[in-house]
C-alpha cells in the first residue's frame, strides 16, 4: 500500500502545488515549489522507512502489490522492489530535491503547472522502477514520457519545440517496438499455458524457442538503448538535453537514461538470457562505440550543455558494456557508474544552468576566466569535471573500474578501446573546466549562492562518499546477479 | 589510528583549512598551517623510518578500511611501508618541507598564495598515497591525484593563455600513460586474480599461466602487463614517447617545478617500475626497453638541454635526462642503483631549481639566460649554491650525484637486459650533462653582465635567512647525501638469466666513466669561451635550423601535432553535427517533403480536383486494361 502511495501521492502533491501555486489559504501564501519540495522530502523519508522496516530480503524481488486490474486480459496492478530498483529509487528521489532546488528561481512563469509536470515525472519513474506487470510497466513509461516532454517544450530554451518533439518521437517509435514484443510474449504465455500473462514472474519461467527470442529480445533492446542511449539512436539526447530547463536536463541524464539501462539489466539479460549472450559482442560493439563517438562529439562542442550531453553517451557506454559482459564485477560496475553518473551529470547540469542564469548563454566561448570572480563555483566545476573524467576518489572511478576490469575478463579488445575513452573523457573535461574557468577573465560573475553552494555541496559529498566508500551501494545491489 | 596512516592527514588537514578560509587567511597564518603541516609530515617520516630500521619486521603496514572489493580480491585503503617507500616518503616529505618553506617566501605576494600553498599540500598528500599504496588501485589513486595537482599548479596563474595549454598538455599526455597503466591492471588481475602489490610480485613468479607463453600468442601475458605498467611510467616520468609536457610545464611557479617537476612526481614512473620489479624480472625483454627507453631518452634530452635559452627549460630537460638514466639503471635490474639516484637526483634538483627560482626573482622574473651573465659577483651565495647542484648534476666525484651515477654506470656493462652499447649511451649522456652545465653556469654567471645596468635586486630574496636556510640544507644533502647508502637489495630479487653472462667488465670502465665529466668541462671551457669572459661583443642566441630545432626538443611536438592532435580535432570539427543525427534527420526531411506536395495539392480549387480525377481515371482504367 505504502508504494503505492508514494507514486501516487508524487501526482497528488504536484496537482496540489499547480493548484495551490500563488494562493492565499489560512493566511499563508502557497508556493508551488514549497509545496513540491516538502512533499517530495516527505515521500522519500517514507520510502525509506519502507524499506527500512519491511524485513524483506531485497536480494530477491519482493512483491508489494499485486491487485486485479483489467481482468479480462489478466493485467494486474503489480509493484514489487528489489535492490536494483531501490538504489534508483533513492537516486531518483535525491536527484528529485535536486531538480527542485535548481529551479527555485529559474522558472518563474507557470510555476504551478512546471512542478505538477516535474512531480508527474518522478511518480512515473518510480513506477517504472517498480511495477512487475508488464502492461503496468508500459504504462509508466509513457506516463514518465509525457509531462517531460511538455517541461521541454513549455519551459525550454530557444529550439524547444523542436527538441521536444524530437524527443518524443525518439522515445514513442521505440517504444512501439517493446509494445509489440510485450503482446508478443503475453500471447506466448497464453500458448503455452494457457491464461494470458503480463506478470513478470510468470515471463521468467517462460521457455521461449531462441529463434523467437532473439526477435523479442531485440524489441526490448532497441527500446532501452533508444533511452540509454547508445550510438545510433542516440541523437535524440544532445538536442533535449540543451533545451531543456536546468531541472529538465538534470532529471534526463539523472534518472531517465537510467531507466534504460534499468530496463536492460531487469528485462533484457533477465527475459532473454540466451538471447542477449548471443546478442552480446554486437551490443559491447556498440557501447565501445558509444563510449568514444560520445567522447569525441563532446569534445567538438562548444555549448556547455550539449557537452556534457555527449559525455553522458560515452558514460553510459560503460553501463551498457558491463552490462552486456555477463560478468558480476562487471555487473557492479554498472550499478557504480549509474548512480555516480546519475550525480555528477547532475551536477555538471546545474553548473550549466546556474552559470546560465548569470550570463544567459551556453556558449563556451562566452565564458573564460570565472575562477577570478566565482573560485567556489569555480572548485566544484574542477570537482565535477573531474568526476566526469574519472579521477579516483569519486564515485565515477569506481564505477568505471570495476565495469573495464570485469568487462576484460570477457571482452578484452573491446575493454582496451573502452579504456581510450578514459584519455578523451580527460580532453572534454579539461575543455570545459577551462574553458569556463580559466584563461583570461571576460565577466565578472557572482558566485554562488548559499542555495546553489548547498545543491553543488551535497552533490559533491555524494560523490566523495561513494568513491571512497563504494560499498555504500555495492554491499547493497549485490545480489541480483546470485 | 597508526601514525603511518596519519602521515598524509598532516597536509590533507592543512590544505582543507587553506581551502575552506581561502584569502581570509593572512600570510603569516597559511605559512605556518601549510608549512608546519610539511614539517610535521617530514617529523613523522623520519620517526617512522628510524623505527622501520630498528624493528625487526621489514614492513610496516596500516589499514585503514576496505575500499571495494574486486569478485574476491579486496581492494583496501592500506599503507605499506619497506625499504623502497622509506626512501620515497623520506624525499617527498623532506625535501617537499623545504621546498614549501621556499615557497611560503616567494609566493609571498602573490594574491592567490593560500590557494597556491593548498595545492601544493594536495599535492604531498596523493604523492604520499602513491608511495605508500598497498595495492595498484590505491596507488593510482595518488597516481592520478598528483597528475591533477601538477595540473592545478602548471595553470596556476591561469589568466595566461600559455598557462591553460601547457598544464592541458601535461594532464592528457599523461593520461595517455596512464590508460595504458589502468589496461595494465585489467590485465594482472585477469591473470594474476589480484591487485596488492606484494601479492602480484609473488604471484608473478609463481604464476605459470603468467609467464608463459600461450598458444596462439607471441608474448606473455607478463610481457604485456610490464609493457602496459611501462606505457604508464613514461607518461608520468616524461620519457620517450611521452617526454613532450614535461618542459612545458615550467610555465607553473618555480616552486612548483622544483617540487613536481623534478623532485618527486616525475619520478614516480621509476617508483613504479621498482615497486612491480616482480613483474618487470618476469618480462626481460620489456627490461631490455626500459633500458633503451631510458638511454635514448637521456640523450635527446641531453641535446635538447645545449640548446634552451630559459634557465628553467635546460633544467627540465636534465630532469628528463636525469631520469633517463634511473630507467635505465632499472632496465638493467640494477633497482637499488636507480632508486639511490633518485633519491640524490631529488636533493641536487630541487636545490637547483629553488636557485634558479632565487635568480630569476632577484632578476624580476627573467628566465633567458642570455639576458643574464656576470651574476657571480651579484649574487654570490645563489651563485657557489647553483655551482653545488651542477657540480652534482655532472657528478663530480665526492657529491652525491657522483655515487649515484657512478653505481648506474658500473651496472651496465654486464647486465643481461643492458650491456656495452648502453653503457657507451650513458658515458655519452654524461659527457652532454657536463658540457649543457657549463654552458649554463657560464651564461648565468660569468661573462658580461646582460641585464640593465640599474637594475636592483629583489630584496626580499637577498635578505631572507629561512630562504636561504632551506637552499642551504639542499645544498649540504646534495653534497653529502651520498654518503647514506641505501641498501634495497633485500627488496628485489634479482634477474637470473638461465645463461650465465660472460662478459666481463673490462677494468678501464671506471676510468672513463669518472674522467668523462672532466672532458666535458674541459671542453666548455675552451668551446664556451665568448660565454665566460667579459667582452663587448653583444651574445645573442643561434638561430640556425639546427639549434632551433634541438630547442623545440627534436621535433616531437611537431610530430604529435601533425599525427594525432590536428586529425582528431579536423575529425571532430568536420562532424560536429553528427553524422548519426544526419542521417535520422533525412527520414524528418522525407516526410516534410511528402507533407508538402500533398499540402500543395489541396489547393482547394475545383480545377485541381477535376484534373486531378480526370487522370487518376485514366491511370486506373490504364491499370486494370492492361
Amino acid at each position: 500500500m505504502m508504494l503505492t502511495f508514494i507514486i501516487f501521492g508524487l501526482l497528488l502533491s504536484g496537482s496540489i502545488a499547480w493548484v495551490t501555486d500563488n494562493k492565499v489559504f489560512a493566511g499563508i501564501k502557497f508556493q508551488a515549489k514549497w509545496v513540491s519540495l516538502l512533499s517530495v522530502l516527505a515521500l522519500g523519508s517514507c520510502f525509506l522507512l519502507l524499506v527500512y522496516f519491511s524485513n524483506q530480503n531485497f536480494q530477491q524481488l519482493q512483491l508489494f502489490e499485486r491487485v486485479s486490474w483489467i481482468s479480462s486480459l489478466n493485467i494486474d496492478y503489480a509493484l514489487a522492489l528489489d535492490t536494483l530498483s531501490i538504489t534508483l529509487i533513492v537516486l531518483t528521489f535525491i536527484l528529485a530535491v535536486v531538480c527542485i532546488l535548481v529551479s527555485w528561481e529559474e522558472i518563474q512563469e507557470k510555476s504551478g503547472f512546471y512542478y505538477f509536470n516535474l512531480l508527474a515525472t518522478f511518480s512515473g519513474v518510480i513506477g517504472v522502477f517498480s511495477a512487475v506487470d508488464m502492461f503496468l510497466f508500459f504504462f509508466f513509461w509513457e506516463v514518465m514520457l509525457i509531462p517531460m516532454t511538455a517541461i521541454i517544450a513549455i519551459w525550454g530554451h530557444e529550439n524547444r519545440y523542436f527538441a521536444a518533439i524530437k524527443f518524443f518521437i525518439f522515445t514513442q517509435v521505440s517504444s512501439l517496438l517493446m509494445l509489440v514484443a510485450i503482446i508478443a510474449m503475453a500471447y506466448i504465455h497464453q500458448q503455452q499455458t494457457g491464461v494470458m500473462s503480463f506478470y513478470y514472474q510468470d515471463w521468467l519461467m517462460l521457455d521461449i524457442k531462441i529463434g523467437v527470442a532473439q526477435y523479442l529480445m531485440l524489441g526490448f533492446f532497441i527500446a532501452f538503448a533508444v533511452k540509454l542511449p547508445s550510438v545510433p539512436f542516440h541523437s535524440w539526447l544532445p538536442d533535449a538535453h540543451t533545451q531543456a530547463p536546468t531541472a529538465g536536463s538534470v532529471l534526463l541524464a539523472g534518472i531517465l537514461l537510467k531507466t534504460g539501462a534499468y530496463g536492460l539489466i531487469r528485462f533484457v539479460i533477465f527475459l532473454f538470457p540466451q538471447a542477449s549472450e548471443n546478442f552480446a559482442p554486437i551490443a559491447a560493439t556498440l557501447a565501445v562505440i558509444s563510449i568514444l563517438y560520445g567522447a569525441k562529439m563532446a569534445f567538438a562542442q562548444s555549448d556547455f550543455k550539449r557537452l556534457v550531453a555527449y559525455s553522458s553517451i560515452s558514460h553510459m557506454g560503460f553501463v551498457m558494456l558491463a552490462i552486456f559482459s555477463f560478468n558480476e564485477i562487471a555487473y557492479q560496475g554498472a550499478i557504480v557508474t549509474m548512480v555516480a553518473h546519475g550525480l555528477s551529470s547532475a551536477a555538471l547540469f546545474s553548473l550549466a544552468g546556474m552559470i546560465y542564469q548569470r550570463i544567459h548563454s551556453r556558449n563556451l566561448n562566452d565564458m573564460g576566466g570565472f575562477w577570478q570572480s566565482a573560485p567556489r563555483m569555480g572548485g566544484f566545476g574542477l570537482a565535477f569535471a573531474a568526476a566526469a573524467f574519472g579521477l579516483p576518489g569519486l564515485a565515477n572511478f569506481v564505477g568505471e573500474f570495476l565495469s573495464l576490469v570485469g568487462a576484460f575478463q570477457v571482452f578484452p579488445i573491446m575493454v582496451v578501446f573502452a579504456s581510450l575513452g578514459l584519455i578523451g573523457s580527460a580532453i572534454y573535461g579539461m575543455l570545459l573546466f577551462q574553458k569556463t574557468f580559466q584563461g583570461v577573465p571576460l565577466k565578472q560573475v557572482q558566485d554562488l549562492s548559499v542555495r546553489e553552494f548547498f545543491i553543488c555541496g551535497s552533490l559533491l559529498g555524494l560523490l566523495v562518499v561513494l568513491g571512497f566508500y563504494p560499498n555504500i551501494i555495492l554491499g547493497y545491489a549485490f545480489g541480483v546477479f546470485a | 589510528m597508526s601514525l603511518l596512516a596519519s602521515l598524509p592527514l598532516y597536509p590533507l588537514l592543512s590544505f582543507l583549512i587553506l581551502i575552506s578560509f581561502g584569502k581570509r587567511l593572512s600570510w603569516v597564518m597559511a605559512s605556518w598551517v601549510s608549512v608546519g603541516a610539511m614539517g610535521a609530515a617530514a617529523f613523522c617520516s623520519m620517526f617512522l623510518v628510524n623505527q622501520l630500521s630498528t624493528s625487526d619486521t621489514s614492513v610496516i603496514t596500516a589499514h585503514m578500511w576496505q575500499w571495494f572489493s574486486i569478485g574476491s580480491a579486496k581492494v583496501n585503503v592500506s599503507f605499506y611501508l619497506d625499504a623502497l617507500s622509506a626512501v620515497m616518503i623520506l624525499v617527498v616529505t623532506g625535501v617537499g618541507f623545504l621546498i614549501h618553506l621556499f615557497a611560503a617566501i616567494y609566493m609571498k605576494s602573490d594574491e592567490n598564495f593560500t590557494r597556491f600553498m593548498a595545492y601544493m599540500n594536495l599535492f604531498i598528500v596523493a604523492m604520499l598515497v602513491l608511495v605508500l599504496a598497498d595495492n595498484l588501485v590505491l596507488l593510482y589513486l595518488g597516481w592520478e591525484g598528483v597528475g591533477l595537482c601538477s595540473f592545478l599548479l602548471i595553470g596556476f596563474w591561469y589568466q595566461e593563455k600559455s598557462n591553460v595549454l601547457a598544464a592541458r598538455k601535461a594532464f592528457i599526455v599523461t593520461r595517455i600513460g596512464d590508460t595504458a597503466m589502468v589496461i595494465g591492471l585489467f590485465l594482472l588481475f585477469k591473470s594474476l586474480a589480484s591487485l596488492n602489490i606484494a601479492e602480484i610480485n609473488q604471484l608473478a613468479q609463481t604464476t605459470i599461466s603468467f609467464t608463459s607463453n600461450s598458444m596462439n600468442a607471441a608474448h606473455s601475458d607478463a610481457y604485456w602487463a610490464a609493457l602496459l605498467l611501462l606505457g604508464g611510467a613514461v607518461g608520468k616520468s616524461a620519457q620517450l614517447p611521452l617526454q613532450t609536457w614535461l618542459p612545458d610545464a615550467m610555465a607553473g611557479p618555480t616552486p612548483v617545478s622544483a617540487l613536481i617537476h623534478a623532485a618527486t612526481m616525475v619520478t614516480a614512473g621509476v617508483y613504479l617500475i621498482a615497486r612491480m620489479n616482480g613483474v618487470f624480472l618476469m618480462a626481460p625483454e620489456v627490461m631490455n626497453y626500459v633500458a633503451w627507453l631510458g638511454g635514448i631518452t637521456l640523450l635527446i634530452a641531453g641535446v635538447a638541454a645545449l640548446a634552451q635559452n630559459d634557465i628553467k627549460r635546460v633544467l627540465a630537460y636534465s630532469t628528463m635526462s636525469q631520469i633517463g638514466y634511473m630507467m635505465l639503471a632499472l632496465g638493467a635490474g640494477a633497482w637499488s642503483a636507480g632508486v639511490f639516484h633518485l633519491m640524490t637526483h631529488a636533493f641536487f634538483k630541487a636545490l637547483l631549481f629553488l636557485t634558479a627560482g632565487a635568480v630569476i626573482l632577484a632578476l624580476h622574473h627573467q628566465q633567458d639566460i642570455f639576458k643574464m651573465g656576470g651574476l657571480l659577483k651579484r649574487l654570490p651565495v645563489e651563485a657557489t649554491l647553483f655551482l653545488v647542484g651542477l657540480a652534482c648534476l655532472i657528478a663530480l666525484p665526492g657529491t652525491s650525484g657522483f655515487f649515484s651515477k657512478e653505481a648506474i654506470i658500473a651496472s651496465l656493462w654486464s647486465s643481461p637486459t643492458a650491456g656495452p652499447s648502453l653503457w657507451w649511451c650513458a658515458i655519452l649522456g654524461a659527457l652532454l650533462t657536463s658540457i649543457y652545465s657549463c654552458r649554463l653556469f657560464f651564461l648565468a654567471f660569468l661573462g658580461k653582465a646582460r641585464f640593465p645596468e640599474n637594475l636592483v635586486i629583489s630584496d626580499h630574496i637577498e635578505t631572507n635567512k629561512l630562504l636561504r636556510g632551506a637552499l642551504f640544507i639542499l645544498a649540504l644533502l646534495s653534497l653529502f647525501g651520498g654518503l647514506v647508502t641505501v641498501d634495497l637489495s633485500s627488496l628485489f630479487s634479482s634477474y637470473k638469466p638461465s645463461v650465465v653472462s660472460s662478459i666481463d667488465s673490462p677494468s678501464w670502465l671506471h676510468i672513463v666513466a669518472i674522467a668523462t665529466p672532466f672532458i666535458g668541462i674541459i671542453f666548455s671551457w675552451f668551446y664556451y669561451r665568448r660565454y665566460r669572459i667579459v667582452t663587448d661583443e653583444p651574445l645573442t642566441a643561434s638561430h640556425s635550423a639546427w639549434i632551433v630545432f634541438c630547442r623545440n626538443g627534436l621535433g616531437f611536438d611537431t610530430l604529435y601535432s601533425t599525427l594525432l592532435i590536428k586529425p582528431y580535432c579536423f575529425v571532430a570539427k568536420l562532424n560536429k553535427n553528427d553524422l548519426f543525427d544526419q542521417i535520422l534527420m533525412l527520414i524528418a526531411w522525407y516526410v516534410r517533403i511528402w507533407r508538402d506536395i500533398l499540402s500543395v495539392s489541396q489547393s482547394g480549387s475545383l480545377r485541381w480536383f477535376a484534373a486531378a480525377f480526370g487522370l487518376s481515371l485514366v491511370g486506373l482504367i490504364c491499370v486494370v486494361t492492361l
